[in-house]
């Protein structure tokens, strides 16, 4: 009797086959989106070394992506001859920086009184917020103006403390407004819902109180929540424009894409366009890349996409 | 307090401090501090500025929308004669209903930038100011410079630009058909002049260009490196960019453009200093403006810049704009600029030509297109009332 040629790992080698033939697609379509999304970056970053003739002719090839050819740090040179970079970067940083913690702050205690508190109105109020959020900022922004030129202010004048009027050209102009936040603390109000009950009671027997309770146990719970309110806090107070351009005049106030426009000129600098861009580009990337897990939980856990 | 429109444009701006240091110097009673702004964000900061009413005596304001700015009452008249300008390009001059609000120190104009290389190569000729192509020669000179396939174009029109230079650049053309954006002789209607027999015939032509692959429906965000690189033969552009194409070549022209029935045409108008009406040191803006107004300066923005010298007298001493010089070409071009239609309303017809012109390019019925503007243009007057002072 001849033994069958039959190979004894046969079937258990036909198995893992499937995965891996899907593991490998899986692979590059992951590797197809990271390159199809990562392609703009490269690209910027890239360019950001090459003199502009060169820009324009590696487009279209893939020299467009590689740093080859006449490579060299000058236009980031050019840009801080050009801009108060560092100056437009630190005000970016602080406006960002004082509007995402303040932010936090305000719109997750809104969110606490909304979804632990029982009140009457609770949800009316709730319903108001969010319906706020159907409104585009650029119907509001011209009463907005109106409004911030009208309101009084506390200045210092050495040692004595002088009422005046508007806060046009101000650090507070860029902030302020933007602090309370429809869209944050619907997200903390989604998040605080999810958080049982059950230990406000229990922090309760314990004799906290509300803000105890807030500030014991809702928040550190709420690590994820945080983090994509920072995020979706502080993206639009970076990129913000429409609203420096209207309301600050001095240069040493203007925040960073303000900036971006001192390139556009007759003959456009489009190698420290890039320059710039990259520069500006990375505190955001950072911002991300330290939040991502916190970030992803939050989505996934409140449905929500920012 | 002083607005421009300059940051980030350190040659200009420089020119533009040094008046402020030798104004400031020269007298004890006025003086004068400036705040410099991007030029793509500066209409929007004055026009906010204006709603909160915090706008400074002195501005820089763009030539085409001086006649708005001064319907708004953003502007007061300037205290200076009018013959005082005489010596000037009329597209430096800002007027509306009859007075002068602005004068600029310089100006810009287009050109049809080709190679006398290029031009050989195919056989054909080189056109002057006094005998420009007509429009089937311009047609028959890009349809050869086309069939060899030498280039990606033939013709740039830059069609990638944005915003103003839809009308600065296209209009021309539509005028050089004999149609135009509105109605000059009452500024009350478009009827006719966007969308009578000529202006349909512009249409069809601007339209066919694209069709037929003369240009790029969308082209690349800087003509004149596609221009130096040679991806293209024709580049309709800016004096701004002389001297990047003649850095790149030494057999440059600078030509003007196809005669298509009513002559070679280029638009007019560029930057402009006036006076706002909410200014509180009217004597102290008026004296800064006549302070400016001196031929070294002139001299001084056309060194910096090397754009064209809004005055004769300064042209002289510039040696690229001195008879024989390099770009004197431009300056005569500029003197036979149209400028864009003085009118209050025209900031709106700008913005509707943009949009009938690029569906146009795109493939819209160039009647429909054209009469809907002429509508649309028409019910924005009338909203206005006319827009009467």
């Amino acid at each position: 009797m001849t033994a069958t040629p039959q190979s004894p790992t046969a079937g258990p080698r036909a198995t893992p086959a499937r995965p891996l033939t899907r593991r490998a697609a899986a692979h590059t379509l992951r590797a197809g989106l990271v390159l199809f999304f990562a392609a703009p970056l490269v690209f910027m970053a890239v360019s950001s070394l090459k003199p502009d003739g060169q820009i324009f002719s590696d487009t279209g090839t893939i020299k467009a992506f590689l740093p080859i050819g006449d490579v060299s740090l000058d236009n980031y040179r050019g840009v801080f001859e050009r801009v108060p970079a560092a100056q437009f970067l630190l005000n970016s940083i602080l406006i960002s920086t004082v509007t995402v913690v303040a932010g936090l702050v305000i719109n997750s205690l809104a969110a606490f009184a909304l979804s632990r508190m029982r009140w009457r109105g609770r949800k009316v109020v709730l319903s108001a917020i969010i319906a706020t959020l159907i409104v585009p900022f650029e119907t509001l922004a011209l009463p907005l103006l109106w409004w911030v030129n009208k309101l009084p202010w506390l200045t210092a004048n050495g040692f004595q403390l002088t009422l005046t009027t508007g806060w046009l050209d101000t650090y507070q102009v860029q902030i302020l407004p933007f602090i309370a936040n429809a869209f944050s603390v619907y997200l903390f109000h989604q998040y605080f819902t999810s958080i049982p009950t059950e230990l406000d009671e229990a922090a309760r027997i314990e004799g906290a109180g509300f803000f105890t309770i807030y500030r014991r146990v809702v928040l550190p719970l709420s690590g994820p929540a945080i983090a994509t309110v920072a995020i979706l806090t502080f993206l639009p107070a970076w990129n913000s424009y429409l609203w420096p351009l209207m309301v600050v005049q001095s240069e040493d106030l203007r925040p960073v894409m303000v900036g971006i426009q001192y390139f556009f000129q007759l003959n456009v600098a489009w190698g420290q366009i890039m320059a710039y861009s990259t520069m500006i580009t990375i505190p955001v990337l950072a911002l991300f890349l330290a939040f991502q897990r916190s970030f992803v939980n939050s989505i996934a856990s409140t449905g929500v996409k920012g | 307090m002083l607005w421009t429109h300059n940051a980030g444009n350190d040659k200009e701006l420089g020119v533009v401090r040094q008046i402020i240091d030798d104004f400031n110097a020269s007298q004890a009673t006025f003086k004068v501090e400036y705040q410099a702004f991007p030029q793509g964000a500066y209409n929007d900061s004055v026009v906010a500025a204006a709603a909160a009413k915090k706008l400074p005596c002195l501005l820089d304001i763009d030539g085409p929308n001086v006649p708005n700015w001064a319907w708004a009452k953003y502007l007061q008249p300037l205290d200076m004669p009018e013959n005082r300008f005489a010596d000037q390009l009329p597209s430096t001059v800002g007027k509306y209903d009859g007075k002068v609000y602005s004068f600029g120190f310089y100006d810009v104009a287009l050109s049809m930038i080709t190679r006398k290389s290029t031009l050989s190569r195919y056989g054909i000729r080189v056109p002057t100011l006094k005998q420009p192509w007509s429009g089937a020669e311009f047609t028959a000179a890009i349809t050869k410079i086309k069939s060899s396939g030498d280039f990606d174009y033939p013709l740039d029109l830059n069609t990638g630009a944005t915003g103003e230079w839809w009308p600065y650049g296209y209009s021309p053309f539509l005028q050089s058909f004999g149609g135009d954006l509105v109605d000059r002789s009452s500024y009350t209607t478009a009827s006719g002049a966007l969308n009578g027999a000529p202006a349909l015939a512009w249409a069809k032509w601007f339209q066919g260009l694209a069709a037929d692959g003369m240009v790029a429906k969308k082209s690349g965000q800087d003509p004149a490196v596609d221009f130096t690189n040679g991806k293209t033969a024709i580049s309709w552009n800016g004096s701004w960019a002389a001297d990047t194409v003649t850095a790149k070549f030494d057999d440059v022209l600078f030509l003007p453009p196809p005669d298509f029935g009513a002559g070679p045409k280029i638009g007019g108008g560029s930057w402009q200093w006036g006076m706002t009406s909410s200014c509180g040191s009217r004597e102290g803006a008026q004296a800064y403006l006549n302070f400016a107004r001196q031929t070294k300066y002139f001299v001084e923005f056309g060194k910096a810049t090397g754009l064209i010298p809004a005055s004769t007298t300064a042209a002289a001493q510039l040696p690229n704009y001195a008879p024989e010089g390099k770009y004197r070409v431009f300056l005569d071009l500029a003197g036979t600029a149209v400028v864009r239609p003085e009118t209050p309303g025209y900031p709106y017809i700008s913005s509707v030509f943009t949009k009938a012109a690029q569906d146009i390019l795109n493939g819209a019925d160039p009647k429909q297109t054209l009469d809907k503007a002429v509508t649309d243009i028409d019910n924005n007057i009338k909203q206005n009332d006319n827009y009467r002072s």
